[in-house]
């Protein structure tokens, strides 16, 4: 029962796919496109209150075993139903003061952290890792900084600037360019396993 | 239809051909392709997850599959399975994190179909697959305290990520744990490098199911791959050389 149901999923999922694919190039099967996008999106949806609903289990069964870090997790669920009984609620000021006072400067720290971390990291690097590769990201990164903070030190100096410049527009766009392109070409195929039924995310095989 | 539709869907048509050919290639012959190191450091690493009962720790990334950044969560998901089937027999069972709800669907079912296939008689927990936030840095920050808690010796943070990564790469390297990071974003592949020496660069993310024999369609892609982009570099070239003469 359970191969004739993993086959049963996979004749839909490539069908699928594959009217949403000819969608872009025929536009016969546009209509179809479009439908089906548009349940797909409706799903989403329902996955989101599936997901919160994971989340909030998640978090509940750390609570009730009190597993380490159990505190952090009592924080969640307490804010999680704060959230949803303001918006329940329609205090939409207060949710919006949530938003602004609670979420965005926590994210904002977050980025500074993360400017903090990645100084550490580059210091680790060299010490890690001291090769050839190490040494040209390092010394670009320097560069790039000098040509693009505004130092009293280096205000004589507008060559700095001008190497940033070739570094960024040039060398940089160039190499991201060929990764984007083997990205592409990665995205194509991993599309192209799921069509031929290789990759099966939706159980099964 | 148009010219850029008419080119687009010739590449897909013969991408998907040159799949099957080459895939029929692959069962006589298997091919051989360069060594990675990181891939190397998985299949070490996930050997050790099994060894001394500790969890591995999949993230998989927040890119909806609604958007173009979906081939990343399949890539992601693609080895989690793999992953998932190696790691299912440890003490504690692999965990998947994600910041979109319905990839976080799709890891609790590879991770379902991963364990049955290994346990049939023990129950699957679904809560092995978790979504942890919808923002970037609230998808980090939820995902930061199940490496710190969970006796994490292995995380693999596969998919769509921005700059954010370098926290969970460095939560990992803070806690000793193993990290093996790809993502399809530039400025996070550059972050990547610096703060973890299991980075993959580029398409490196999209071969992980090849280098992990997870069947012929999956070398017979990375072949695919290679083709293309010798093809798309003769096209650049020819593109160069004609703009230099004065045709184009």
């Amino acid at each position: 029962m359970k191969r004739i149901l993993s086959a049963f999923y996979a004749v839909i999922a490539i069908t699928v796919g594959v009217l949403v694919l000819a969608g872009y190039f025929l536009p016969q099967f546009s209509g179809f496109q479009l439908v089906l996008l548009d349940w797909a999106i409706i799903l989403a949806g329902a996955a989101l209150l599936v997901g919160t609903g994971n989340l909030f289990i998640v978090h509940f069964s750390r609570v009730r075993a009190r597993s380490k870090g159990y505190l952090y997790s009592l924080v969640l669920l307490v804010s999680m139903l704060a959230v949803l009984a303001l918006g329940a609620a329609q205090f939409t000021g207060a949710l919006n003061f949530t938003m602004n006072a609670i979420l965005v400067p926590v994210e904002i720290s977050l980025m500074a952290v993360l400017t903090v971390t990645l100084v550490y990291a580059s210091i680790r690097l060299l010490r890690n890792r001291l090769d050839v590769k190490t040494g040209v990201f390092l010394v670009t990164a320097l560069l790039v900084l000098a040509g693009t903070v505004s130092l009293p030190v280096l205000l004589g100096f507008s060559i700095m600037s001008e190497i940033s410049q070739i570094i960024s527009q040039v060398l940089a766009a160039g190499g991201a360019r060929g990764l984007l392109i083997g990205i592409a070409l990665g995205a194509l195929t991993t599309g192209l396993r799921v069509l031929f039924g290789a990759d099966r995310p939706y159980g099964g095989k | 239809m148009t010219p850029t539709s008419l080119i687009a869907l010739i590449i897909v048509v013969v991408a998907s051909l040159m799949m099957a050919v080459f895939a029929l290639l692959s069962r006589r012959s298997p091919f051989s392709f360069r060594e990675i190191a990181p891939f190397r450091f998985i299949r070490r690493s996930v050997s050790m997850v099994v060894e001394d009962g500790s969890r591995l720790h999949v993230s998989l990334g927040r890119g909806s599959l609604l958007t173009p950044f979906g081939a990343a969560a399949l890539a992601g998901l693609s080895m989690l399975r793999r992953l998932g089937e190696t790691t299912s027999t440890s003490d504690r069972p692999p965990i998947a994190t994600t910041g979109d709800p319905v990839v976080n669907l799709l890891a609790q079912e590879t991770l379902r179909t991963a364990h049955e296939s290994i346990l049939k008689d023990k129950p699957f927990d679904p809560t092995q697959g978790r979504i942890t936030g919808l923002t970037p840095f609230s998808y980090v920050a939820g995902a930061m305290p199940y490496i710190r808690d969970d006796e994490v010796s292995t995380n693999v943070l596969i998919g769509n990520y921005g700059v954010e990564v370098g926290l969970l790469a460095e939560a990992s390297e803070r806690e000793g744990a193993a990290v093996i990071a790809a993502s399809d974003n530039l400025p996070a592949q550059a972050v990547l490098y610096a703060t973890t020496p299991g980075s993959l660069v580029g398409e490196e993310l999209f071969a992980a199911g090849a280098y992990h024999q997870a069947g012929s369609l999956h070398s017979a892609s990375l072949v695919v791959q290679d083709v293309l982009r010798w093809i798309i570099i003769i096209v650049i070239l020819f593109g160069v050389l004609f703009k230099l003469l004065g045709v184009l």
